[in-house]
């Protein structure tokens, strides 16, 4: 076993990425998100395994800095919170396009605008539908405690090298903010250059005589080139589908109404849940632990096993509910809850909305 | 077992890390633990105030609405938590600086004058120590040699030749906490 430590997320995000052997660390601080750059910078972790960590001059220039090492193969990532990650858009995009793999994390706070500096889960949308332009899609998952910020860590890196695209850890202001128990995983030691010729032959590695030039774009103006192009990426979307939805289910053996919610919303859901089944309610959660690919199966399983209805509890006016609504087709009644603003709904107030909109009392 | 408790009063209290090193001392008696503070405006010169949760089990919400002891450290703090502690729980407050003493009758109420006793002992740092303390002889749900534990774990290593004084402030405020 690791190392036992109580820490804020933001912390175990930080500490986890100079554990699994991330090579760099670009970003610029904002509010909720800070300790990651404050914590990298005086773990000096270039003294540790080697990894670069930087404050760059801007949001744009740190996406940027990520998509040239992730380019050559470096295990890279950057983290910022909902105005910053805006400005990571069009560089996500190439990313995308150019299939670099990396990791970010958006540790979310209201919106839109600069909003506030409080939790919110309002950009679901913006993370898992897009974002930037073009037909492509980011995995996200969402951490529900330290723990899973942690752990989340060199999972998205696994996922973003064995797919070449980019990992999203969709955290909020609470997850980032709260300090628990995380046990720690034993420092792993970067990857030589040497093993990064071996692992990545797509990587740019510098050309050697007699060898061809790679490139990595995301530009091509042959239009047959650029819709197979095109194809290839949904080819590879339809396989992280099939192979990589995550969800964990609390009390839905039973169930006859189905909270939905993930990260903060799913702690205090949970919550919701205990106090409904002391009330006598059957009630239990589904946690999306991937937001995209979104557990669509689960919520069928559930509706064929005989749930009535679901209720999507997020930090927004309603983004996953669109998901749930999908996924449901019409068989059972699915409805939103939320608050917003920075505000954070108490577990007595989702399970009164539960009951109200429903179960129907 | 599981101890809800929110902790409240003014920035500069040691409200923060009077939580921490509580929630570290239920980690060295393995408990599950959370620590969940308010964070952002609200700590500027204002209120700060921390939710802590020790639990025997995994740690559902870490944001709640109903605890089951409060311990308040200024007048704004009682005014927007009293309501909030679960019937049958305990309010735990320093009178000093309370002009508008808690009046619910369905809960068990105790005062301890933490900042006095942290002045007579010469060092006013030791204050959130001493209702550490307080707290602790009203909910023993951590032995004491734990509580050294965390304060191992949370103080930088230059601060642990302070750990007999934190510890000599705990013993205060066990001793000292009474019945309002």
């Amino acid at each position: 076993m690791g190392e036992l430590k109580l820490m804020k997320g933001n912390e175990a995000l930080a500490e986890a990425a100079i554990r699994c052997g991330a090579d760099a660390y670009f970003g610029y601080p904002i509010t909720p998100q800070s300790e990651v750059i404050e914590y990298l910078s005086e773990q000096n972790p270039y003294e540790r395994t080697g990894m670069v960590v930087l404050q760059a001059e801007s949001e744009l220039a740190a996406i940027n800095m990520v998509y040239a090492a992730g380019a050559a193969g470096k295990h890279v990532m950057t983290s910022s919170s909902s105005p910053g990650v805006c400005l990571k858009q069009e560089g996500l995009a190439y990313i995308a396009g150019a299939e670099v793999p990396c990791v970010f994390a958006d540790v979310v706070r209201g919106g839109p605008g600069l909003g506030t500096i409080q939790p919110s889960q309002a950009d679901y949308f913006q993370n898992t539908k897009g974002g930037g332009n073009g037909d492509y899609r980011n995995i996200v998952l969402a951490p529900a405690s330290v723990q899973e910020m942690a752990d989340f860590v060199p999972l998205g890196f696994d996922l973003a090298f064995k797919y070449r695209m980019a990992v999203c850890i969709l955290s909020d202001g609470a997850i980032g903010q709260m300090m628990e128990k995380v046990v720690l995983p034993e420092q792993k030691k970067r990857l030589t250059e040497e093993e990064i010729k071996a692992k990545y032959p797509w990587a740019l590695t510098g050309r050697k005589r007699g060898t061809q030039h790679r490139v990595i774009t995301s530009l091509d103006l042959d239009s047959a080139r650029m819709e197979e192009h095109n194809r290839a990426l949904q080819r590879k979307y339809d396989e992280v589908t099939k192979n990589e939805v995550r969800y964990e289910m609390i009390d839905c053996d039973d169930a006859e109404y189905v909270f939905v919610a993930y990260g903060s919303s799913a702690r205090i859901a949970q919550k919701s849940v205990q106090l409904g089944r002391e009330a006598g309610l059957k009630v239990g959660l589904l946690r999306p632990i991937t937001l995209w690919p979104y557990p669509t199966k689960a919520i069928q399983s559930l509706i064929d096993k005989g749930v009535k209805g679901f209720l999507s509890v997020e930090l927004s006016c309603g983004q996953m509910i669109e998901d749930v609504l999908l996924a449901c087709n019409g068989r059972v009644k699915a409805e939103h809850f939320g608050r917003v603003g920075g505000i954070i709904h108490t577990p007595e107030e989702v399970l009164e909305a539960m009951k109200k909109q429903i179960i129907g009392e | 077992m599981t101890e809800e408790i929110i902790i409240a009063g003014f920035g500069g209290q040691g409200v923060l890390s009077m939580g921490k090193i509580l929630a570290y001392s239920g980690i060295m008696q393995d408990k599950e633990v959370s620590w969940m503070p308010s964070y952002g405006p609200e700590m500027r010169g204002g209120t700060a105030n921390v939710t802590v949760i020790v639990s025997d089990e995994r740690v559902c919400s870490p944001i709640l609405n109903a605890f089951d002891t409060a311990v308040i450290l200024n007048q704004q703090s009682l005014d927007k938590f009293e309501d909030k502690v679960k019937p049958g729980g305990y309010l735990l407050y320093d009178p000093n600086g309370i002009t508008k003493k808690p009046t619910r009758k369905d809960i068990h109420i105790y005062t301890i004058e933490g900042a006095q006793l942290a002045s007579d002992m010469g060092n006013s740092k030791v204050f959130n120590m001493i209702i550490l303390g307080a707290f602790l002889k009203l909910r023993p749900i951590i032995d004491n040699k734990n509580v050294e534990e965390g304060l191992r774990h949370s103080l930088p290593e230059r601060a642990h030749k302070l750990i007999p004084l934190n510890m000599q402030a705990v013993q205060v405020g066990m001793d000292n906490v009474k019945e309002a």
